[in-house]
C-alpha cells in the first residue's frame, strides 16, 4: 500500500474519515451531560481529582472535562462562562468573583498549608525566623535567590501578602518569577537552589526529585483554602446548572469527605489535605 | 544521561505491555495530527495551485501572508482558535472547545500555510505555457487540477512531511484548545509537558521517545514514497 | 458551399491598453495548410491561441465549422476537436506512452481503442521503441515527436502548431518538417502552422500569412508573397530581395522605364515621368549570365551588369550579392553557381525575368 502516491492518498483518507467520525464520539455525550471544571494545576497534579472524578462520573453519568490552569486563568475562564464549576484556592479573588456576580455559590471545603522551602544549607537562616514575614525579610536582606510563581495564583497572592507584611517590596536580581504552576516552579527552584513558597501537597509529591527542604511551616496564618464555585448561569445558556449542583453535592458528601481525609496517607505517610467542616 | 536510557527503557515497557493510558494518548495523537495534515492538504493544495497560476493585483501580498503563515507560532494559532471557539466566541454555539476536533482545527491552521506555500512555489516553477497545453489537450478544469497535482507530486509529498512534522510536535495549540484532558484531548506533547511539570522525568522521556519514534516512522514512510516518485 | 474549417471575423485582442492582435477577417478552408510567419511579437501565438479557443478575443467572433463559438459555454468539448502544440514539448511526468495517451484518457476513449491509436501514432513518428521510457530521459527531438504524437493521436479537425521545430538543430529540424508534411498529406487535416523560418514558410503551406505588429499584412500562396511582398515591412522581413529606389524616365504602352543607379529597368504599369518608385527585385527570379553569353537575350529582358561582391551558401542554395551600382541579391541553386564558376570579383550579367521586379506600394498601399 505504501508503494505509491495513490496508496498514500487512500490511507490518509481512511484516517481522515476515522478522525471525523471520532469527533462524533467525543461530542456524542449530549451537551447537558458534560460538565466543564476549571481548576488549578496543583489541584490536578495532587491526584485528588483523579481519585474522585471517576466516582462522580459513575454515580451521576456526567462526563467531567477538567481544565487545569493557573488560578487566575481558571477564574478568567469562569468570568467568560466557559466553565460550569471552579475548584480554586485564591480566597480574596474568589470573594470578589462572587461579589461581582460571576459566581452564584461558593463553598470552601478543604485546605492545606503553605510552607517555605529551600536548600538544606539555608543561607538566609529562615529556619530561625519566628514568623513567615520575618523569614521573608531575612531573604530580602540577604538578597538570597527567591523564586515566585508570579502568575496571580492563590500561592502567588499569599506570597505577595507576606512580602507586604514583611514591609518589603521584592525586586532585584534575587527575586525571580517563573510564571508557571507549582510543580514546574518547584523544579526550577530546586535547580537554581532558590527559596520558594509552596503548598505542602505539591512539595510532598515532588520531594524525591528536588533538593529542597521545608524550612518553615505550620503557621496558622498560612492556610491554603480550596473552594468550589458555581459559575453564574446567566453568563451563558450553555452553563450546565444541574451538573454544577450535582458536582457540589458530590464533593460535599460524606463519602467524598472521607476519601479526601485519607488521601495521601499511603503514599506520603500523611494526608495531603485537611477538611473544612461544613 | 542515564535518565535518557531509562526513558527509552520505560518507553519500551509502556508500549510492550500495552499500557492503556499511553496507547490512548498515542492513538489520539496520530488520529488528530494525521487528520489535520490531510485536511490541510485538501485545503492547501488547491489554494497553492490557484495562487501559483493566477495573476491579479495584490497577489504578491497574499503570497507574503502565506509565507508568513508558515512561521506562525502554534500557541498563537491556538489562542486565535480558542477565542473563536469558546462559549463567548462567535463559534461557541458549536460546543467544540476542549475536544479533539478543536485540536484538529487548530492544527489544520498550522499546517495549511506550509502546504500552500510549498505547492505554490512548485507550480510557479512550471512553464507558464503548461496551463495552456493542458487546456489544449481538452482537459476540463477538474482534469487540469489533477494533472497539475501529478506534476507537483514531489512538492506535495514534501509539504505533507513538513505539515505533519509541524503538527505532531506542537504543544501550544493542543494545550490551548484541547485542555490536556485525560482520555479525550491528552496528546503526546501535552502529556510530556505535564509529566515534566510534575517531575516525572522518566515518564516524560518515555513519552518523548515514543513521540520521536512515531514522528520518525510516519516521516520515513512518506520519504520512501517521495523518493520512489523521483524521475530516475 | 461547405463552411470554412475556421473563420475569424472582426477579431481584436487587447492587453491593458494595447491592441496586440487585429484580424478583420480570416478564413481557413478544410484541409488547407496555412503558414503564419512574422517576427517575434507579431501576434502569431496570440492568433493561434484565439483559433485554438484558448484565449477569448476582446472583440469579434470565432466560427468553427460554421458555428459561432466565441464565449461558448462548452469550450472543453470544442477544444477536444482541436489540437495545439508549442515549441516546448511540455511533456508530463511519466512515460512516453502515458503522455501520448493522455488526451485520449481525458476524452474517456475506451481502453482498447486507446491502445490501438497510440500504437499507430508511435509507429508513424518512429518512437514506438520509446513507449515505456520516462520522459526525463528523452532528447529534445524525441520529446517533440512525443508531443506531436500526443496531439495527432487525437485526430483533431484542426491542428495548430506554434513554431514546433524552432528549438531543434537544423538536420533534426529539416527531417521533422518533411515527416510532418508527409503525415499531413496523408491525413488531410486542416493545419495552421506558425514559424519564423523562411524556408519552411516557402515550402510548407498552401497559403502564407505574413504578420507584423498584430495584423495580417499579406496572405497568399507562398510563391506570390515572396515574389510580390505587399509592402516594405514584409519585404524587409522576408529579407532576401533587393529593395531599391528609382526614378521614372518615361512611360509607353503600359510599361515604364525606371532609372536606377545608371541602369534602365522596365516595369509593368504606367507611371508619371519624374516619379520616385520603390522597387523590389525578387532574388530567385534572376538569371545569372556570363558576359560572353549575352547573345541569348531577347529585347524585353531587363539586363544589368555588375560584379559579384559576396557569396554566402544557404542550405542547398547560394546567395550572392552583385554590385551593379546598387546591391542586388540573387539566390541561385548550387548547381548553377558551380556551372558558372562564380566567385567574388567575377563580372556577371543579371537578366531580370518578367516577374522579378515589383513595385512596393507606400505605407498606404498605393502604388505611388
Amino acid at each position: 500500500m505504501f508503494r505509491s502516491f495513490n496508496g498514500l492518498c487512500a490511507l490518509l483518507f481512511v484516517f481522515f474519515a476515522d478522525g471525523m467520525t471520532n469527533k462524533a464520539r467525543a461530542t456524542e455525550t449530549r451537551e447537558d451531560r458534560v460538565l466543564i471544571l476549571a481548576t488549578t494545576t496543583s489541584s490536578q497534579d495532587s491526584g485528588l481529582l483523579d481519585l474522585l472524578l471517576p466516582h462522580f462520573q459513575e454515580k451521576t453519568g456526567y462526563l467531567v472535562k477538567t481544565i487545569a490552569v493557573g488560578s487566575g486563568q481558571a477564574l478568567a475562564i469562569g468570568r467568560r462562562g466557559d466553565a460550569d464549576v471552579l475548584l480554586v484556592h485564591a480566597p480574596d479573588e474568589e470573594k470578589m468573583f462572587i461579589a461581582n456576580g460571576h459566581g452564584v455559590e461558593r463553598r470552601s471545603f478543604m485546605y492545606n498549608y503553605f510552607v517555605l522551602a529551600g536548600v538544606f544549607e539555608d543561607p538566609a537562616g529562615v529556619s530561625k525566623a519566628k514568623s513567615m514575614p520575618e523569614a521573608f525579610r531575612r531573604i530580602a536582606d540577604s538578597k538570597t535567590l527567591f523564586l515566585s510563581r508570579g502568575d496571580e495564583s492563590g500561592t502567588h497572592i499569599m506570597e505577595q501578602r507576606l512580602w507586604h507584611r514583611a514591609g518589603v517590596r521584592p525586586s532585584g536580581r534575587w527575586y525571580q518569577q517563573s510564571g508557571q504552576g507549582m510543580g514546574p516552579t518547584l523544579i526550577i527552584a530546586s535547580e537554581k537552589q532558590a527559596y520558594v513558597l509552596t503548598d505542602r501537597s505539591t512539595y510532598l509529591r515532588l520531594k524525591k526529585r528536588i533538593g529542597l527542604k521545608v524550612l518553615l511551616d505550620e503557621d496558622s496564618e498560612l492556610l491554603n483554602i480550596y473552594s468550589l464555585i458555581r459559575v453564574n448561569p446567566q453568563k451563558s445558556s450553555r452553563i450546565n446548572v444541574a451538573g454544577g449542583k450535582a458536582f457540589f453535592d458530590f464533593m460535599l458528601s460524606r463519602e467524598t469527605m472521607k476519601r479526601i481525609e485519607t488521601f495521601g496517607v499511603e503514599k506520603f505517610g500523611e494526608p495531603l489535605f485537611g477538611l473544612i467542616k461544613q | 544521561m542515564d535518565l535518557i536510557w531509562q526513558g527509552f527503557v520505560e518507553a519500551s515497557r509502556l508500549l510492550v505491555t500495552g499500557d492503556a493510558q499511553v496507547l490512548t494518548i498515542v492513538g489520539l495523537s496520530l488520529r488528530v495530527s494525521l487528520t489535520a495534515t490531510l485536511a490541510s492538504l485538501i485545503l492547501g493544495v488547491p489554494t497553492g495551485i490557484a495562487l501559483g497560476l493566477s495573476r491579479f493585483r495584490g497577489r504578491r501580498f497574499i503570497v507574503s501572508l502565506v509565507n508568513v503563515g508558515m512561521g506562525l507560532p502554534p500557541v498563537v494559532v491556538g489562542l486565535m482558535v480558542a477565542i473563536m471557539l469558546w462559549r463567548s466566541g462567535p463559534f461557541g454555539f458549536l460546543g467544540i472547545m476542549y475536544s479533539p476536533l478543536a485540536i484538529i482545527i487548530a492544527q489544520t491552521f498550522i499546517a495549511f500555510p506550509i502546504v500552500t506555500a510549498l505547492t505554490l512555489a512548485t507550480i510557479q516553477q512550471l512553464n507558464p505555457k503548461i496551463r495552456l497545453q493542458i487546456l489544449a489537450l481538452g482537459a476540463s478544469k477538474w482534469q487540469m487540477f489533477w494533472i497539475l497535482v501529478g506534476e507537483a507530486k514531489l512538492a506535495i509529498l514534501a509539504a505533507t512531511i513538513a505539515g505533519f512534522g509541524a503538527v505532531i510536535s506542537e504543544v501550544g495549540a493542543s494545550m490551548m484548545v484541547g485542555g490536556n484532558i485525560l482520555g479525550q484531548t491528552r496528546v503526546l506533547t501535552t502529556a510530556t509537558v505535564m509529566e515534566t511539570g510534575k517531575g516525572n522525568f522518566e515518564v516524560a522521556l518515555a513519552l518523548s521517545t515514543i513521540l520521536f519514534a512515531l514522528a520518525y516512522s510516519v516521516t520515513l514512510a512518506l520519504t520512501l514514497i517521495q523518493q520512489r516518485e523521483r524521475p530516475l | 458551399m461547405k463552411p470554412a474549417a475556421m473563420r475569424l471575423e472582426d477579431i481584436e485582442v487587447r492587453h491593458a491598453d494595447k491592441t496586440i492582435l487585429r484580424v478583420p477577417h480570416l478564413s481557413v478552408e478544410k484541409g488547407e495548410v496555412l503558414t503564419l510567419i512574422g517576427p517575434n511579437g507579431a501576434g502569431k501565438s496570440t492568433l493561434l491561441q484565439v483559433l485554438g479557443l484558448l484565449q477569448t478575443p476582446s472583440r469579434g467572433n470565432v466560427y468553427f465549422g460554421g458555428e459561432r463559438v466565441t464565449g461558448s459555454s462548452d469550450l472543453v468539448a470544442l477544444r477536444r476537436r482541436l489540437a495545439l502544440i508549442f515549441q516546448e514539448p511540455l511533456l508530463f511526468r511519466g512515460t512516453v506512452l502515458e503522455n501520448v495517451t493522455l488526451g485520449l484518457r481525458l476524452r474517456k476513449v475506451p481502453q482498447n481503442e486507446i491502445r490501438e491509436r497510440a500504437e499507430l501514432w508511435l509507429a508513424k513518428l518512429n518512437i514506438a521503441h520509446l513507449a515505456k521510457r520516462s520522459v526525463a530521459k528523452l532528447s529534445v527531438g524525441e520529446a517533440q515527436r512525443v508531443n506531436l504524437a500526443r496531439s495527432m493521436v487525437l485526430n483533431p479537425e484542426v491542428f495548430l502548431l506554434d513554431e514546433p521545430f524552432a528549438s531543434l538543430d537544423p538536420p533534426a529540424h529539416d527531417s521533422m518538417v518533411e515527416e510532418l508534411q508527409n503525415i499531413l498529406g496523408e491525413t488531410k487535416t486542416t493545419v495552421i502552422f506558425a514559424t519564423h523560418n523562411r524556408t519552411e514558410a516557402q515550402s510548407f503551406g498552401d497559403r502564407l500569412a505574413v504578420m507584423i505588429d498584430g495584423q495580417i499584412v499579406q496572405i497568399a500562396p507562398p510563391g506570390r508573397v515572396f515574389s510580390h511582398p505587399a509592402n516594405r515591412d514584409v519585404a524587409n522581413f522576408l529579407g532576401l530581395g533587393t529593395i531599391a529606389g528609382g526614378r521614372v524616365l518615361n512611360s509607353t504602352n503600359g510599361t515604364s522605364n525606371v532609372a536606377i543607379a545608371g541602369h534602365q529597368i522596365t516595369v509593368d504599369g504606367k507611371y508619371r515621368p519624374g516619379e520616385e518608385l520603390l522597387l523590389y527585385i525578387s532574388p530567385e527570379d534572376i538569371t545569372v549570365l556570363l558576359p560572353e553569353s549575352s547573345s541569348n537575350l531577347t529585347a524585353e529582358t531587363n539586363v544589368i551588369g555588375g560584379t559579384v561582391s559576396t557569396v554566402t551558401p544557404i542550405e542547398t542554395q547560394f546567395k550572392i550579392i552583385v554590385d551593379c551600382g546598387f546591391a542586388v541579391t540573387v539566390v541561385l541553386s548550387k548547381r548553377s553557381f558551380l556551372d558558372l564558376s562564380l566567385a567574388k570579383g567575377k563580372k556577371v550579367l543579371l537578366a531580370l525575368e518578367p516577374g522579378a521586379v515589383h513595385i512596393i506600394p507606400n505605407r498606404h498601399g498605393q502604388k505611388s
